[in-house]
């Protein structure tokens, strides 16, 4: 696959703090990367310095075969071929839909189909003549996104583009932003503080941790197989506990469990769906606390509280004595 | 929001261009030539001149008289003032959303249509007693304001903790609520110092002799304006040294008022002294609006039934709405540059030219009007009382009004949309016409707006500088009610208050919708 975008050894920061301190990150044309990491792990300025409204100190930013920053080079974000779908929508107020949508155009072809055709992607054909003060939330995100597809970018960057979305409105918004980027066929790269938005929505998931990227790998795959304990409890709920490992096993508080050849002590990481509750056993239920779709049970076996999930519509009372069984692999981390 | 917060600050728009740090730096040089030029004529006279014109007993006069105006007036307003807003904001006075309004209003009223109107009904109060009453009366306004704002926002929970801990209503007032409100006053306290400080109108129509009215005289009296130039400088300094105060005080006052859950608090019954609060309320506003009215009216009664000199009113509200029109527009073309950078960007430069574009606010229109008086004769003496050395007189005495104004209209538009259409193909210049300007238009407008009514009210610069023959309302105004010919002022000051309160209605209609 061709690359396009590719970040090699970035730095950046600010007078006196560095925020980015080489990231390296190639995200394959067409592709839809999310960008995951806290607060202050300088995801937004990555995509600032990709934007080109941050100067790098080292480092190159590739689009296609363009270097558009690097040593002695800074594409002004005009020239770029970048569209921008920021946190709000940032749509302008005293334009209309449309006119937002074909803001990026020009002249001519702000009179012809293109908008239309942005707006029918973004299923929002109805829409053209109203005011951006009009729209819900969610319509005027998936406007941003069509305006920001308009000019044909090489790539386009989401700032954390649902995180100001209701609860209920986000995953919806979510799919509808997701199939118009995958029709328009545009590489994308979206920064999120969100595992869940990150997991659903990606085709690739890069952890950005203290302004480095430590993984990149498709959902599954990091959450399966996170490179170390800290990315396994970031992208999702774990349950980590101390072990020792010989000849290919650890032993922990759950048992002898299989794992990838090391020896010595260190740290295992199951996750909670991971763990099968049992009646009668050595484990004592501590608590349930149902979600509707599924239950997590607290245990408490040899002195550590478990968290387990399960999805049976029984669940075992609190007090009762259960017995653990650990379904599929799980990941040991030498110390 | 993963970066730290001065990535939202407006540094990261980054670099200032060129060409807008180029044409602030002529805005804030331009701001800044008066001073220069007035410190520079009075250093050429040589110290001993100097030392001998400070030392003159008249000096000493003029200072004694400015200090004490300032001093009684400030006093008399942070009474007046405080306890107006204590009433409107925290007591059961009746109607005191209404009286609210009202008591806010003389704000709108110049010091000399007060002062004419004074002096017009009682010629017995000229001197320290008429200026002193008609400075506190119009500007009383300025305390009342901010502190019955401090007093709406700041939490009522406080007080009621007080007199749970065992304090009567009187002691929770002096002990918790004006203490609270005490940084809000002392700023407004300062703002009205600096005010009475710069004013010409009012005592010059009462005839006290300040150091405004005392530059004023010997800059006409005599040909050797050195001493003019000496006592200009002198009045830079102690409105300089008020502005400072004033700075520092408003500081304090945002901390304090920003704090604690606006829970409005609940009013304190006056009980059996609300018919003296009400009468005390009637009798301030009648003082300050009714007997101008009442002598507006009488005495354009007077003047209509002697005939009213209608070429002259007509030619006067001509140049009038002239020099308000070009002075607001130079004004506000010279502030676009220094606003835009100020709410956009950061930098050593950027805080020298916005602060040197608010000189205007601590200089007070006399020294403005002399300092031009000498660049106009010395430098460029083709346009000394010329129409353009009268608007950049109007200029750099108003900057700040239009800067505060298109700075914060820029800064209200979100930087993030300009990013966005940047990044749509936008060159930055393109992008703020685009994306920026057309939000920032309406506020730009009112701020020039703002200056057209300031300029309209507009005296001392006016009269030092204006073209020969431009006699503008305030001027008229001045003139005939120096020479006693009252029922002559009159119509004058009708047409005055007209053409500037009804802008004023409209103004504040369009910034409130």
């Amino acid at each position: 696959m061709s690359a396009g975008l590719a970040v090699a050894g970035v730095r950046a920061g600010h007078p006196g703090v560095s925020v980015l301190h080489g990231v390296d990150l190639a995200v394959p044309a067409g592709a839809l990367v999310a960008v995951l990491g806290g607060s202050g792990s300088g995801k937004t300025t990555l995509l600032r310095c990709v934007a080109g409204f941050h100067p790098l100190d080292a480092g190159e930013i590739r689009l296609g075969d363009r270097v558009v920053a690097g040593p002695g080079v800074e594409v002004p974000p005009e020239r770029r071929r970048v569209g921008l779908v920021p946190q709000d929508g940032s749509l302008f107020a005293h334009l209309s839909v449309a006119a937002n949508v074909g803001f990026g155009l020009d002249r001519a072809a702000r009179r012809g189909p293109r908008v239309r055709e942005l707006l029918d992607l973004v299923g929002l054909a109805d829409l053209a003549d109203r005011m951006p003060q009009e729209l819900s939330g969610g319509q005027q995100q998936r406007v941003a996104l069509a305006r920001a597809l308009a000019p044909d970018p090489a790539v386009v960057l989401l700032d954390e583009p649902f995180s100001a979305l209701d609860a209920g409105l986000r995953a919806e918004v979510r799919e509808q932003v997701r199939a118009a980027l995958r029709a328009a066929g545009t590489t994308a790269v979206l920064v999120t503080h969100d595992q869940q938005e990150a997991l659903g929505v990606a085709d690739l998931v890069a952890l950005l941790r203290d302004g480095r990227i430590v993984q990149v790998a498709p959902p599954r795959e990091i959450y399966g197989t996170p490179a170390d304990v800290g990315v396994g409890t970031f992208v999702g709920e774990a349950v980590v506990l101390p072990a020792v490992a010989r000849g290919g096993c650890a032993e922990t508080v759950l048992g002898a469990l299989p794992v990838a050849a090391a020896d010595g002590p260190g740290q295992l990481l199951v996750r909670p769906e991971q763990l099968r509750l049992r009646p009668g056993g050595p484990a004592r239920v501590r608590e349930v606390v149902f979600h509707g779709h599924d239950a997590t049970v607290l245990v408490e076996l040899g002195g550590t509280t478990l968290r387990c999930r399960t999805a049976e519509p029984e669940t075992p009372e609190p007090g009762s004595e259960v017995s653990l069984q650990v379904r599929g692999p799980v990941r040991f981390y030498p110390d | 929001m993963t970066a730290p917060p001065s990535t939202r600050s407006p540094a990261r728009a980054g670099a200032a261009p060129r060409a807008l740090l180029a044409a602030a730096a002529v805005t804030g040089a331009l701001a800044c030539v008066p001073l220069l030029y007035l410190a520079v004529r009075t250093l050429e006279a040589g110290p001993g001149t100097v030392a001998g014109i400070l030392a003159r007993p008249r000096t000493g006069e003029l200072l004694t008289r400015s200090v004490l105006l300032a001093g009684s007036v400030t006093a008399a307003c942070l009474v007046l003032g405080c306890g107006l807003a204590w009433l409107v904001a925290r007591t059961d006075l009746p109607g005191r959303r209404v009286w609210a309004a009202v008591l806010a209003l003389p704000l709108a009223v110049p010091s000399y249509v007060a002062g004419f109107t004074w002096i017009a009904e009682w010629p017995g109060l000229a001197g320290f007693p008429g200026a002193f009453l008609v400075l506190t009366l119009v500007s009383y306004p300025y305390v009342l304001l901010p502190v019955a704002a401090a007093l709406l926002v700041s939490d009522g929970g406080l007080e009621e903790v007080a007199r749970s801990l065992g304090r009567g209503p009187g002691q929770v007032l002096l002990s918790v609520t004006l203490r609270r409100v005490r940084p809000t006053a002392a700023a407004a306290g300062l703002l009205v110092a600096l005010y009475v400080l710069s004013d010409f109108g009012a005592v010059s129509l009462m005839r006290y002799e300040t150091f405004t009215l005392g530059i004023y005289t010997s800059y006409r009296a005599t040909f050797d304006r050195t001493p003019a130039a000496v006592l200009g400088c002198v009045l830079v300094v102690l409105a300089a040294l008020l502005t400072w105060g004033e700075y520092r005080a408003r500081g304090r006052a945002a901390g304090w008022v920003g704090r604690g859950t606006p829970r409005p608090p609940v009013p304190v019954r006056l009980g059996a002294w609300r018919p003296v609060a009400l009468l005390a309320v009637v009798a301030v506003a009648a003082a300050a609006l009714g007997v101008p009215a009442v002598s507006l009216v009488r005495w354009t009664v007077a003047g209509t039934s002697a005939g009213v000199d209608w070429p002259a009113l007509g030619s006067a509200a001509v140049a009038t709405l002239q020099v308000a029109g070009v002075g607001a527009a130079l004004t506000t073309l010279l502030a676009l540059p220094v606003g835009i950078l100020a709410a956009r960007h950061r930098g050593r430069v950027v805080t020298a030219v916005e602060t040197a574009a608010y000189a205007g606010h601590a200089l007070p229109g006399v020294t403005i009007g002399l300092a031009l008086v000498f660049v106009g004769i010395r430098l460029v003496p083709g346009i000394y009382q010329e129409l353009p050395l009268l608007v950049v007189g109007y200029a750099v005495l108003f900057l700040p009004l239009t800067v505060g104004a298109v700075r914060t209209a820029v800064a209200a538009a979100p930087v993030g949309h300009e990013e966005v259409a940047r990044s749509l193909g936008c060159g930055r210049a393109v992008a703020f016409a685009r994306v920026t300007l057309p939000r920032a238009l309406p506020g730009t407008v009112a701020g020039a707006a703002l200056v057209f009514l300031t300029v309209v009210k507009e005296l001392p610069v006016t009269l030092m500088l204006r073209p020969t023959g431009t006699d503008t309302l305030a001027v008229q105004l001045w003139s005939h009610t120096g020479a006693g010919a009252f029922a002559a002022a009159a119509p004058y000051a009708v047409v005055l208050v007209l053409v500037s309160a009804v802008p004023a209605a409209l103004l504040d209609r369009a910034v409130h919708r």
